[in-house]
């Protein structure tokens, strides 16, 4: 039972009123059934985390809750009454507010102008900016949001914009605020300050779902967990009645072992970066003057907050960009140029951040992909004439060795989940005995069962003798993996730490660009704050 | 209303959409040609007899599919890499301003020699045209939609202007046209006593080697990959850069060759309405053959048949003969649609 807090209201039958009712929702996209009869209440100063892997059902559910969608079955009942189908107009009006994982904020404008656009009639000539001002200052003290209302919001941290996010549903009026995957962008410490704002928000009376896939914000945010898995709610837990391995066998169906990663004497030095530094079209420093040296058998993870250079690390190692000045050496050769297929051919196997944007063509069959990185080579191409049948059989081994589930060779691309796709790539790239892996967030959207799938396989690649670069916005699979780790900030990479001399509020701090005091003897000029 | 993508096609389908198109296409047009006063039935019995009921319509169809083929495929290869070539009708000048400068007088050799190297420079103009828009499209972003479609009318007023001067024909009454190719210049006739020449068996040949060399080789398999997503394909170490180019050349290319067997084939020398928009209309027989290299000599034969047939139609009946441009529009328009209703479903809700 949630203990009433003040400022709620008490039904006649005891506890707090009920809010928000799902009744039955079904929705179907084709054959695939994405919600089945799903009923949920939600209640007054209520957090309800809705937990479930992906493809599980929670963004559609979450989606017909705030009328993106229509169900086919079942109603939303807000308050007591029935919400017209398919009406995001409605849900706003029933006072239900919805923060999405990729923010909807202009960024050319101001905090205000973004929070009281669209509330204001089109056909007033001027607007009441002063008495805009004044609620968003309000509320903001109210609840722990504090934004300065004329700054530009592309001058604003990620932290921060979600504040404007949530500030925007309350200026109108939100009493139930549902919450899209909110920590994906955060850092350790400013999820905290989310948890804080969120119970402010309850104790005010608001109810709160937020969606999630981790299990550690589960328990630090929520009074109330319900699990979906396939489509299905299959349970409701009291957060306090339950524990992680319950939930984690709830969210797949079946017991989970998480990859155990045996310590390993490194080997000789596969890659060496020095004083690399790559620069964006418009002359910005993407990497800053980077020193990173990988070893065979070990894993050095990169941690930090999503566009801190990740991203340009990732194509430097891919070969699809060539660094302005520093160096990259590569098996004790060095690399020149960009160039892709030789990376792959000098026994680089390349995990991209995007399997559908740059890993496969979606539109191309199975087998077609699988080769796409040796096409050339004789064994599955002769006098500029593929070799279809090689290539065909070649699929064939990958999809059984990597345990590719619902493919053959022919089967186009973009019909598999996201975990079969991964498991293509991998197998496109690990079954050639590769001395370095880049491991670009190779479990982002993958659930728990090809997570640890994809982990096992990195592992015995580690133990095979390869080298792997993990570059990860996911703090526990850094901390499940890696030998060795560094943060990246604003393109500067911090010196290499033993995973076990590093706490995460130490990673949350380097992550936040806060290196004074967390690194002793950081290099000069590394000093860098959140502004 | 909601479109849901269709997980699976059939193979079917894909063959029946177009005809499918066509038939909802007539029907539309039979509501103008009950509008101008004629009977639908024979209306469209005669533009089919126009088209292909005697040997006389039949090789004229064929002879009007030619150019129609070569453009159709041009527009195929590069559309399937996402290379929007608008610039087929250009590139046919261009191609046939080669044929003519050099058929015409310029070199002097053997027939079996002569014209090969005629055609070819008909393709090699063609191909370079595009080159230029394709550069500046891989290496500064300009998008070659606009700069192939404006291409054509520098073209068109380039011909015009070497048509009035440096290659006026000084036999020609004062006609803005160029001297004729030289005998050995001419492709052969494919039968007695009609205008159908050897450019039907290249572009044929042309196709079914393309359609094999996008299913079955290194280079097509390139293609496709960057066609279907450039991104994925440069991170597996495909060059765009390079398909891009190459694309270009062949697509090119083809309209040139277009150009070039008009003039060596058919007419014998160039003047401003060599083409009645076959560049164009090349856009619309790749849409309707779904980019396919084969498909495209069916649907070059069938909107040559609608021309022709239909200048025969209207010759016997008061439907004038721009019926045909309607009814190729209109199969466009019902095309597009039965594309998207192949991969979507539509749902209501």
């Amino acid at each position: 039972m949630t203990a009433v807090r003040p400022g709620m209201t008490e039904q006649a039958g005891g506890g707090p009123k009920r809010v928000l009712r799902l009744a039955g929702i079904t929705k179907r996209f084709g054959p695939l059934l994405a919600n089945d009869a799903i009923s949920l209440d939600l209640h007054e100063g209520e957090v309800l985390a809705l937990l479930g892997e992906n493809g599980a059902g929670k963004t559609t559910l979450m989606n017909i809750l705030f009328g993106h969608y229509m169900a086919d079955e079942g109603y939303v009942e807000a308050f007591g009454r029935r919400l017209a189908p398919a009406s995001p107009k409605a849900a706003l009006a029933a006072g239900i507010g919805m923060v999405h994982q990729h923010f909807t904020l202009a960024d050319n404008l101001s905090v205000l102008d973004n929070v009281v656009v669209g509330t204001e009639s089109l056909w007033r000539p001027w607007s009441d900016r002063g008495a805009g001002r004044r609620r968003l200052l309000e509320l903001g003290t109210r609840f722990g949001l504090k934004v300065d209302p004329d700054a530009q919001v592309a001058s604003l941290s990620v932290g921060e914009r979600q504040r404007v996010e949530i500030l925007k549903a309350l200026y109108r009026d939100a009493r139930i605020l549902i919450l899209d995957e909110p920590t994906a962008v955060l850092t350790p410490q400013e999820s905290a300050g989310l948890f804080e704002t969120l119970r402010r928000l309850t104790a005010d009376g608001l109810a709160v779902v937020f969606i999630s896939h981790k299990m550690h914000e589960v328990f630090s945010a929520s009074d109330t967990v319900a699990v979906l898995r396939g489509g299905r709610l299959v349970a409701t837990r009291r957060t306090a009645e339950t524990d992680r391995a319950e939930l984690a066998e709830l969210m797949v169906g079946r017991a989970v072992k998480p990859p155990t990663s045996a310590p390993m004497a490194a080997g000789e030095p596969v890659l060496a970066l020095s004083g690399v530094t790559v620069r964006s079209e418009d002359g910005r420093a993407l990497l800053d003057r980077l020193d990173l040296t990988i070893l065979r058998h070990q894993v050095i993870g990169i941690a930090g907050v999503s566009g801190n250079g990740q991203a340009a690390l990732a194509e430097l190692v891919s070969g699809l960009v060539a660094p302005e000045s520093g160096t990259v050496t590569l098996l004790n050769a060095p690399v020149e140029g960009a160039d892709p297929a030789g990376m792959v051919r000098r026994g680089v196997a390349r995990i991209p951040e995007d399997r559908h944007a740059t890993g496969l063509v979606g539109g191309m069959a199975v087998w077609e992909n699988l080769i796409a990185e040796r096409y050339r080579d004789p064994a599955f191409s002769r006098f500029g004439v593929l070799r279809r049948g090689v290539a065909r059989r070649h699929a064939e081994e990958v999809i059984r060795a990597f345990d590719v589930r619902g493919a053959g060779p022919d089967t186009r691309t973009q019909l598999l989940s996201g975990g079969n796709m991964q498991k293509l790539i991998l197998g496109r790239t690990l079954a050639h005995g590769p001395h370095l892996i880049l491991a670009s967030q190779p479990t982002r959207g993958l659930d728990i069962g090809a997570v640890s799938y994809v982990h096992g396989r990195l592992l015995e690649a580690r133990a095979a003798g390869a080298g792997v670069l993990l570059i990860s916005e996911d703090l526990d699979e850094i901390l499940a993996l890696s030998d060795m780790l560094a943060v990246i900030h604003h393109g500067r990479l911090t010196p290499l730490m033993p995973r076990e001399s590093v706490s995460i509020q130490q990673l949350g701090l380097l992550m936040a660009g806060q290196w004074e005091g967390v690194l002793d003897g950081a290099p000069h000029g590394a000093r860098e704050t959140v502004s | 209303m909601l479109l849901e993508p269709r997980t699976h096609v059939p193979a079917l389908a894909r063959i029946l959409a177009p005809l499918g198109a066509v038939a909802a296409a007539l029907a539309l047009c039979a509501l103008l040609v009950a509008w101008a006063g004629a009977p639908v039935l024979r209306a469209y019995g005669l533009l089919l007899e126009g088209a292909v009921g005697s040997r006389f319509a039949l090789t004229e169809t064929l002879t009007r599919a030619t150019p129609l083929i070569l453009t159709g495929l041009a527009a195929a290869v590069a559309f399937r890499a996402k290379l929007w070539n608008i610039g087929a009708e250009g590139q046919l000048y261009m191609g046939a301003l080669a044929a003519v400068a050099l058929g015409g007088g310029l070199l002097d050799l053997p027939a079996w020699l002569l014209l090969p190297l005629v055609l070819l420079a008909g393709a090699a103009a063609g191909g370079v045209t595009l080159l230029g828009p394709a550069v500046l499209k891989v290496r500064f972003g300009v998008d070659e939609v606009v700069t192939t479609l404006l291409l054509n009318f520098v073209i068109l007023l380039f011909v015009s202007m070497l048509l009035e001067g440096a290659l006026k024909d000084p036999m020609g009454m004062g006609w803005p046209q160029s001297a004729p190719v030289l005998p050995e210049a001419e492709l052969p006739k494919l039968l007695e006593r009609t205008r159908l020449h050897a450019g039907l068996a290249i572009a044929l040949v042309l196709a079914l080697a393309l359609w094999l060399i996008d299913a079955r080789t290194v280079w097509g398999y390139e293609n496709r990959a960057v066609g279907a997503n450039p991104r994925a394909a440069a991170f597996a170490g495909i060059s765009v850069t390079r398909v891009m180019l190459r694309t270009a050349l062949l697509s090119g290319g083809l309209a040139g060759l277009a150009g070039a067997a008009e003039v060596t084939g058919l007419r014998g020398y160039l003047t401003l309405d060599l083409s009645p928009g076959f560049g164009y209309a090349g856009i619309v027989v790749a849409m309707l053959a779904q980019l396919h290299p084969v498909g495209a000599v069916g649907a070059a034969v069938f909107i040559a048949g609608l021309f022709v047939g239909a200048d025969a139609m209207s010759r016997a009946m008061p439907v004038p003969n721009y019926i045909a441009d309607v009814l190729v529009a209109a199969s466009l328009l019902c095309m597009l649609v039965a594309g998207l209703l192949t991969r979507y479903r539509l749902r209501r809700g």
